[in-house]
Parts: structure tokens; sequence; C-alpha cells
């Protein structure tokens, strides 16, 4: 037992006296978490907090055009800015390019009256439904564009997506409206009031948002909330480049012929990095949740909630450590060279949190990815902080991650145990 | 001579080659080394010794023959063999980031030893190799010398019966040469059997006792040091060491 001690003792001496890796192992990780999080919060913001800038160019003269305009403006996600119909489309898109706007809209001339002609036909086909005779539409204008939207190439396709979403909903909402008005107006042969109109086209049902956990709270996540746990585990698996370093300069240096000139099995020395490494990817954990707590809210970003299963979120940090260490231990052991570890470690944990859903949320990848995903240690260690952090649960409910990650472990030790048997080094 | 004393090392009929090369570098090496004995093994760059050193020390895996130290198969108990002896390489073999008390410490634990025979050795050997005025500095701020102390003291902490050097002073100062020696001589004293290599003659001279010399993994002679000089009719084991090993250059 005190061989053991010694050496971790030993192992504890180095590791603080190598300012470098520390830098690797606390420094890269805390300003990469205080980096992605501010960024995704940014962009979390953009979307749901502040308003998009939208440059309106409106070519057309009509009213129609206007109650556009106007539904655009109270879907709340734009901020808009009407410039002059006869603008050039040179013109928007130089000042889009000055990120003065990342969107603009063109409504394109005669757009009125293609929408009216439109609800005329639509309400005729109705009215001819009905048994009833309608106006019909015989002249359509020949020279009517589309309605066009320019994108700053900055909003990504997510956005794209809902801003698309959002602008078919506003046009979508006009042609009901005027459909609505057609009908009336042939049916009756009044003006539909302002007051009808609004009973009949705005709808009576709030949406209820509820994001569904475990526990039952109803927090919705923030971006601490997704990204704390991510790159945790992020700079936990990055230990390799100076676990799997230091297992390649001990057996490159003289001191490891010495160790085996020794009348004690160098499992012991691995086994003592073991336990000094572990303690480091839960100091690791430590320092970055602490940060996420009581640094977060004072520089702007959202405070990190803990799970209430503390003990759990011991567990899962626990088991997360040892398969971090555990793969830097097998990497360690089969590098020839310190380059060897440093290049194949680093590279493989990017990859390894590209597939395991550190980077892309894994209900975004493909399906071949999908299935990749599941050999990932990081995705199963990103479930079962999410299982905690996003969903509420307690230890149990994410058993269900914690057992691939510790067969993963397994493997991960067994095939360190035959590369040292196979490298004659135990 | 000690011949009459047991025997520290006893090679008998050692084959060995390295594995993926077809040259065979020993072949039925014989070699004897009484309890007691300030030994010598020299011959020229690739001759085997820091291999046979290797061997003796199990470090490497032997294919034929046997090894035993102090009457101990190498093979089948390696692990009883390894508390009999210390082992100072040729490369320097410590933690540089650590202090002499704390490499002593560490190496010691894995030597067998305990937490207060530990203290109580460092104590007394940095003392005696002039390093207790460092011994909490680290170890890569000292001049070749002092690390070549620290790669003595590690070797010698657990009181070895045995103690295998590999060139234990190249590269250091005479200052530091003449202590070094001078520190070997007092543990044979006390009953340490050297086993040393080194291409240091004139020091070699003054330490060793019986010697072989050793050339393409054959063992020329084997004998006292004096009886060799005089059969060979040469004043200094450099001119011993020149006529049976010829002056042609060895590209290794």
């Amino acid at each position: 037992m005190y061989k053991l001690w010694a050496t971790i003792l030993k192992d504890i001496r180095i590791l603080i006296r190598d300012q470098v890796g520390l830098v690797l192992m606390f420094g890269m990780p805390i300003v990469l978490v205080f980096v992605v999080t501010s960024i995704q919060n940014s962009t979390f913001e953009l979307v749901n907090k502040n308003k998009i800038p939208l440059i309106v160019c409106n070519r057309d003269t009509g009213k129609i055009s206007l109650d556009l305009i106007q539904a655009i403006d109270k879907i709340g996600m734009f901020k808009l800015e009407q410039v002059p119909g006869d603008q050039s489309e040179k013109n928007i898109t130089a000042r889009m390019h000055t990120k003065d706007a990342l969107l603009a809209i063109i409504i394109p001339i005669h757009f009125s009256s293609k929408i009216s002609d439109r609800a005329k036909k639509v309400a005729g086909k109705a009215l001819s439904a009905f048994g009833l005779e309608g106006d019909t539409v015989t002249t359509i204008p020949a020279s009517i564009g589309p309605l066009t939207i320019y994108y700053h190439p900055i909003l990504q396709e997510s956005h794209r997506q809902s801003i698309q979403a959002a602008f078919s909903s506003a046009l979508q909402l006009v042609e009901s409206k005027q459909v609505l008005k057609t009908l009336y107006a042939s049916i009756t042969e009044k003006q539909l009031t302002d007051t009808l109109e609004k009973e009949m086209l705005n709808t009576k049902f709030d949406i209820n948002e509820i994001t569904i956990t475990i526990d039952g709270t109803r927090s919705v996540p923030n971006a601490s909330q997704h990204n704390v746990p991510a790159w945790t585990i992020f700079a936990m698996f990055f230990v390799v480049i100076s676990l799997g370093g230091s297992i390649v300069r001990e057996k490159l240096s003289g001191s490891f012929i010495r160790l085996k000139s020794l009348p004690t099995n160098y499992y012991v020395a691995l086994l003592s990095k073991q336990i000094t490494y572990l303690a480091v990817t839960l100091l690791q954990a430590v320092v970055i949740f602490g940060i996420g707590v009581l640094l977060f809210p004072y520089v702007g970003l959202p405070v990190l909630n803990l799970p209430a299963d503390l003990a759990g979120l011991f567990f899962v940090s626990l088991i997360c450590g040892s398969c971090a260490v555990s793969y830097a231990m097998c990497i360690g052991v089969f590098a020839q060279t310190q380059e060897q570890a440093n290049g194949f470690g680093a590279i493989s944990i990017v990859i390894l949190a590209a597939i395991g859903g550190l980077m892309v949320p894994s209900f975004a990848m493909p399906d071949t990815f999908r299935t990749a995903m599941k050999l990932s240690p990081l995705h199963w260690c990103l479930e079962a902080y999410y299982g905690l952090f996003l969903e509420g649960g307690k230890l149990k409910d994410v058993f269900t991650n914690i057992i691939p990650l510790f067969i993963i472990t397994l493997l991960l030790q067994a095939l360190t145990f035959l590369g040292l048997k196979m490298k004659k080094l135990i | 001579m000690a011949d009459m004393n047991p025997l520290a090392v006893s090679i008998e009929n050692l084959g060995f080659s390295y594995p993926g090369l077809e040259n065979v570098l020993f072949s039925h090496l014989n070699l004897k080394i009484a309890a007691g004995e300030r030994f010598g093994l020299f011959g020229p760059n690739g001759a085997g010794k820091t291999t046979l050193m290797k061997l003796m020390t199990g470090l490497l895996s032997f294919q034929e023959g046997s090894i035993r130290i102090s009457g101990m198969e190498i093979k089948k108990q390696i692990r009883s063999v390894k508390k009999l002896y210390g082992f100072i390489p040729q490369d320097l073999s410590f933690y540089e980031e650590l202090s002499p008390a704390e490499n002593l410490e560490f190496f010691g634990a894995w030597s067998g030893l305990t937490k207060l025979e530990i203290k109580k050795r460092t104590a007394e050997l940095l003392d005696m190799l002039g390093l207790a005025d460092v011994r909490n500095k680290q170890v890569h701020k000292f001049s070749s010398g002092m690390k070549r102390r620290v790669n003595l003291a590690i070797g010698v902490i657990h009181r070895p019966e045995i103690l295998f050097l590999d060139e234990p002073t190249v590269g250091v100062d005479v200052q530091t040469r003449y202590a070094i020696i001078n520190y070997l001589k007092e543990l044979n004293k006390n009953g340490t059997t050297l086993i040393y290599t080194s291409h240091q003659l004139s020091e070699a001279e003054g330490l060793c006792e019986r010697i072989a010399l050793i050339d393409e993994g054959k063992i020329i002679v084997h004998d006292d040091l004096d009886t060799l000089l005089s059969e060979y009719r040469q004043e200094g084991l450099e001119g011993l060491f020149l006529k049976l090993t010829s002056k042609e250059y060895r590209n290794v």
C-alpha cells in the first residue's frame, strides 16, 4: 500500500510542477466553456430576446402589402426598417454586407392585386361549391415577381428555417384574411367589420410551452445547462494529452529501465496514474461546475442550475472520469512516441466529441452517425449528464446511460492490460 | 582469490539473440562472479556488455541456458532476485521534476523499503554523496555530476547485495568520479558485489580486482586483473584491452 501511496505522491508532485499540463487540463476547458456558452447564449438571445434587423422594401402600392408588413411586425422576431420602394437590390444587399441588417424582404410590385385576385379566385371556387355564383378573375397581372427574402450568410440553417416559417405564416394570414373578406362581401354584399375579422382570424388558443422533466419541474434549459456539462466531459477526456503523454514519456525515459529493475509491478505505476488523474477529472468537474454556478451570473451568462441529486452527479462524474482516464491510459500504453499519443489522443477526442453529440445535437444527426454515436463514450457521458441537468432525473434515471459507459471503461481497461502484456511492460 | 566465496552470478551456456534479428549475440556463454568481488566487464562498443548486464538483471529475457543470481534462477525467481541487486543504468534514471529526497522516497518504496527506512537511508546517502544541501531542489537544476550522484544514490538505497553499474561516471568531472569510485569501494568493503562496466579504463583499473574482456558476444579472457596484466605483459588495462581486441574501429 505504501508503494502505491508513494507513487501517487510522485505523480501529484510531477503533475503540479507541469504548468503547461495544468493549463491544458484546467485553463483551456474553462476558457472553452466560457466562449462556447457565451456564443450559444448570444445566439439564443438573438432568436428569442433580441430582434433580428430586417429591411423591408415595399415596391407595391396596395393595402395588402401594408397588412403583410404589419403581420410580420406582429410576429415579434424582427426589428423592421422600411426603405423606399425604389431602393435597388444592390443598395439593400450592400447594407446587409455591413451587417446593418441580417435580413431583407422585397415585396414586389402588384403584390396586393395578385393576392386580391387569388382571393377572388378561391372565393369564387368556394361559392361555386356552395351552389352560389361568385366573381371570377379573368386577368392576372403579367409581371408579378415573387416575394424575395435576402439572408445574411451568418444566419444558420436552423434560424433561416424558423424565419422562413414566420414569413410563410404572415403571408398565410394576409391571404386568408383577403379570401375571408371576399367571401363575406360576395355573400352579404357588405364589408367585413374589423371586430368580426379579428374574431374570425385571431386564434383563441394560446400555446402553452412545457419542458418535459423527470422530476416535474418546468424550468426551461438555458445555454449553461446545455454547454457546461458537455464541455466538462470534453475537458475530462482531454487529460489524454497529459496522461497519455506522461505514460509514453515514462516508457521512453531512463527511469523506466530503473522501474523495471525493481521488485514492484509496473501496474502499480499505472494504478497510481489512474487514481491521480481520476482525481484530476473530478476536480475539473468541480471547478467548471463551480464557475457555472458562481461566476456565470457575474459575466452576464445564465446561471448553471445543479441537479437535485448531487450524489448522482458525483457518481456520474466519477464514471465519466474513469472512462476518460481509461481511454488516456490505453492511448499511452499503445503509443510509441509522445507525438503519437498527443496527436492521436487530441484528434480522436474531437472526433468522439463530434459523433457523441457534444458539438451537434444527437437528434440532428443522420442515421449512420446515430449508430456510430453509440460507440462514443462521450455520448453516454453526455446523455447521463443531460438526464441529471436537463431532465431533472436522479441516478436511477440515468442508469441506462451509465451501463454502456461502464462496459466501454471495462473494455478500455482490458485493452490496456493486453497492451501491457504484449509489450512485456508488466 | 574469490573462488572460495559463494557465487553472486553464475551464467551457464547462455544463448541470446534480439527478437527479429538473425545474428546470435551470445552462444554458450559461461561466466562466474563470486560474491564480494569488484568485477569489471569490458569490451569495445557493441561487444554486448550492456546486453549482458540487462540479461543478468532480468531486463531482457534469454532463449537458452541459465543465469543464477545468488543461487536463484533468474527466470523462475525474478521478483526475489530483483530484491537482491541494485542497478545503476548508463542513462540518468530518475524524475528530473523531483528533488533527490523525493526521488529516493519513491524509488525506495518501489525497492520494498518502509517509510522509516527510506527516511534514514535518504539522510545517510545524501550526506555521504554531498547532496544534503540540495535535498529539496528539483534535480533538473543540477549539474551532470550531481545528477550522477543522485543516480547512484537511488541504486543503493535498499543496500543491495549485488550492484550492477553501467558506466556510472560517464560525463562527470574528476572530483565527482573520485567521490563515486571511493563510495563504491566503501560499499564493497561492506560486502556488496560490484559488477561494473565502463570505457574509463584507468578508473576501472583502480576499482576492479577481476575482469572479463568481451568482444562480439564472446568472453576473450576472464581472470584477476594482475594475473592478466602479467600474462600478457602489459602495464595497464588499456594496453591489455587494445592487445586483445585489436586497434580497429568498431562500426556498430
